[in-house]
Parts: C-alpha cells; sequence; structure tokens
C-alpha cells in the first residue's frame, strides 16, 4: 500500500462522520445543496454512500501520481456517481451543481489534512496535490456522466418527436396527405419523404397532399427539401400537391427566389383536395 | 413473345410489357433495349411498360437507359411508363439529382395500362 495514500485513507476513514458532516456544510455553503430538488436526507444518505465508496477505493489503489481512475478499485466510486447523477439529471439539477457537489468534499479533506501533517509542509503540499487530481478526476466524471444521461434524454425525446410528427394519412381513395407542423430540418422532410412513400405504396395513391400551413418558416432548405420530396413521389408515379402556401410563404418563397417547377400549389388543404378530386375524376353532392 | 436472359417481353393490348430482373449487367441491360425496340416495332406498340419493383438499386446508368428507352420508344409513337418504382430508390434518384424528366411514371402496371389505354379508373 502505497504510503501517500494510505494518508488520504486513513483520514477518510479515521475521521468519516467530521468529514461528511463538513461536506454537507460545504455543499450547503456552495450553493449545490439543493433543498428544493433534493431533499437533505437524500443528499446526506448520497453523500454517505459515496463517501465509503470513495474511502474504500482509496485504500486500495493508489491516489499519487500511479493514480489511475480506470483500476477496478474505482469501480464502486463510479457506481456511486452514476447512481448520484441519475437521480439528479431527473431533477433537472446543473452541471455545475454537479461538479460543485463532488468537488466540495475538497475542503473537509484538506482541513483534516492541515491537522494530520501540521509539522511536515512537503507532505501536505503533496497530499493537498494527490486529493485535488482524484477530486478534481471524480468531479469531471460526475459532470459529464450528468451530460450524457441529458443527451440520452434529449435523444429519445426527438425521437418520440419524429415519431409523431410526420403522420400520413389517407384521406380519400388514392390521396394521402402528410400535415406538417413546426420546422423542418433534413432529418424530419427525410422522415416525412419516407413515411409518404411508403404511404402511397400502401394505399395505392395516385395524389399525395402535402399541407406546410402549420410550417413556421419557409427558407431556401425547406423548399429544396419540399422540391426533393415532390421529385420522389412523381418517380413513385403519383402526383404531389403542395397546400398551405399563404400569402406571407407566397411572398417568401418568391423573394428568396426559390422556384418550384412542376410542383401544384395551392392556398390551403380544402382546394388541394378540390384538385386532388378533380384530377381523379371525384363527385361529390354539394 | 422474346426474351431476354430471363427478363420476359410480353404484349397486352398494344402495350409492350417488360419487368427487369434485378441481376442484369450493363451488357444485359442494352440486349434488353435492343429487344423491347425491336418489340414495340414489330408490334406497333401504344405504349411500353416498365415494371423495375424487383431493383433495389438504380444507378446512372440504369436511369440513363430508363430514359433513352422512352425516348426511342417516343419516336415510335409509343409512350413509355415505369412503374413499381420502390420508396428507396426514387429517395436515392432525388438525392442523386436524376427526376428522370421526360419519363412517366405509375404506381404499377395495371395504373399504367388504364394511362395508356386512356381509361380513367373509376373511384370507388
Amino acid at each position: 500500500m502505497p504510503s501517500e495514500s494510505a494518508s488520504l485513507s486513513s483520514i477518510l476513514s479515521s475521521d468519516f462522520e467530521k468529514i461528511l458532516a463538513s461536506w454537507l456544510k460545504a455543499q450547503a455553503r456552495e450553493g449545490v445543496k439543493r433543498t428544493d430538488l433534493v431533499s437533505a436526507k437524500e443528499t446526506e444518505k448520497q453523500s454517505r454512500d459515496f463517501l465509503i465508496a470513495f474511502g474504500r477505493a482509496t485504500r486500495d489503489a493508489p491516489t499519487d501520481d500511479k493514480f489511475d481512475f480506470a483500476n477496478p478499485s474505482w469501480d464502486p466510486v463510479r457506481e456511486a456517481l452514476e447512481e448520484i447523477t441519475e437521480s439528479r439529471t431527473q431533477r433537472g439539477v446543473s452541471p455545475t451543481e454537479m461538479g460543485w457537489f463532488i468537488a466540495s468534499i475538497k475542503l473537509p479533506l484538506f482541513e483534516q489534512m492541515r491537522v494530520a501533517f501540521a509539522e511536515n509542509n512537503a507532505r501536505l503540499l503533496e497530499n493537498v496535490w494527490n486529493t485535488t487530481r482524484v477530486v478534481d478526476q471524480l468531479a469531471l466524471h460526475a459532470v459529464e456522466s450528468l451530460v450524457q444521461k441529458r443527451e440520452a434524454i434529449i435523444e429519445r425525446q426527438r425521437a418520440e418527436m419524429t415519431e409523431v410528427s410526420a403522420p400520413v394519412v389517407k384521406i380519400w381513395d388514392r390521396i394521402v396527405t402528410v400535415p406538417l407542423i413546426g420546422t423542418l430540418d433534413s432529418f424530419r422532410a427525410q422522415t416525412v419523404m419516407e413515411n409518404l412513400l411508403d404511404a402511397i405504396v400502401q394505399w395505392e395513391a395516385e395524389i399525395a397532399i402535402i399541407d406546410i400551413t402549420g410550417v413556421s418558416t419557409v427558407d431556401t432548405l425547406v423548399a429544396q427539401h419540399l422540391l426533393k420530396t415532390a421529385a420522389a413521389v412523381k418517380l413513385m408515379g403519383a402526383e404531389c400537391v403542395i397546400c398551405g402556401i399563404s400569402p406571407k410563404i407566397a411572398q417568401t418563397i418568391v423573394n428568396l427566389g426559390v422556384d418550384l417547377p412542376n410542383v401544384t400549389t395551392r392556398i390551403d388543404l380544402q382546394s388541394g383536395l378540390a384538385y386532388a378530386f378533380e384530377r381523379l375524376g371525384v363527385t361529390t353532392k354539394g | 413473345m422474346s426474351t431476354s436472359g430471363s427478363s420476359p417481353i410480353v404484349t397486352i393490348m398494344g402495350c409492350v410489357i417488360v419487368a427487369i430482373r434485378d441481376d442484369l449487367d450493363d451488357r444485359e441491360v442494352l440486349m434488353l433495349q435492343d429487344q423491347l425496340v425491336e418489340e414495340v416495332a414489330r408490334v406497333k406498340a401504344r405504349g411500353v411498360i416498365i415494371d423495375i419493383a424487383s431493383l433495389e438499386i438504380v444507378d446512372t446508368f440504369a436511369g440513363r437507359m430508363l430514359g433513352s428507352m422512352a425516348q426511342m420508344a417516343h419516336m415510335m409513337n409509343a409512350r413509355t411508363i415505369v412503374v413499381g418504382m420502390r420508396p428507396a430508390v426514387a429517395m436515392t434518384l432525388v438525392e442523386l439529382g436524376m427526376t428522370l424528366d421526360g419519363v412517366e411514371t405509375a404506381l404499377n402496371a395495371d395504373r399504367a395500362m388504364s394511362l395508356i389505354l386512356g381509361r380513367r379508373i373509376k373511384p370507388s
């Protein structure tokens, strides 16, 4: 057992309760003890679990310049961190708060070291540096894990959004329509195209109506996506009608210099449907 | 009726119909094109229907071949309609910027027949 790590681990084991209490105080002082998000009891339990795992790891693995976070002895610490970040991500704790939560443990540790190495400045400095390295590494890991968990949530929500954002419906025999709402980025445009083409095959549609009433902005990119979709629809042997061209959108399109050649456009879904009926020879009463 | 490899060319009511196999190489494609125009001339066809439902990939060569076939048929007063294109193929062609201008498309051979024979399908 390396002597340098012995000091960190011995401090952690001999003054455990003192350090825990001091750490909880430090957390409150740094404003990271979010009593509104995490209850005091839970914070104490998480801090205690983490500190126990931390103490064990410093006993079993070196914390001096041979410190390696990949060492299996640190696995329990990592697990404890994962657990803490998991519960905090769901409650909206920020990365800074998460980082400070771990980093604030330095102060109680340094205080105990000052007492333990009062007569030896060189060893004190060495221990402070080693502890800083280890704790910083842990804090970074916590922040990283928090960010990763957030990204996972964002990714999941995006997938859910895409699923519900392009519903292709068959509104009449041989007519399918897709109402678009919100912004149309490349990813969504691709999904819309895929869904629309599949629907054309599935329902043997001859006319595909794209309703862009709900699309907030039409720029060159969106126009390009619409053109591509129209071209693909035509290749499938169907005809594409773009509806919901409001006066504002018509102005934007013309001012942008975008040309919509060979694409039928109509002012709203009603006139688009009327056009489709006319093309298919459908007559309605009244 | 003539065959190219195993892509059979059939003529129904003045429409020359061919379903392209997916494993044709460039030489076989040209051969097929040859036989197709021969058949169009022989039966004085009103239309040509090319079914590409089995094609998973349509590259620039195949795309150009479809275009030139349509042009040749047009010169012999026949209307060419490509049918059965898969959604994935359509998306790839659009991404490549090949919109097959000058080639008519329809969802399936049935619709293409109605188009060539000038019949509207009555809505159900």
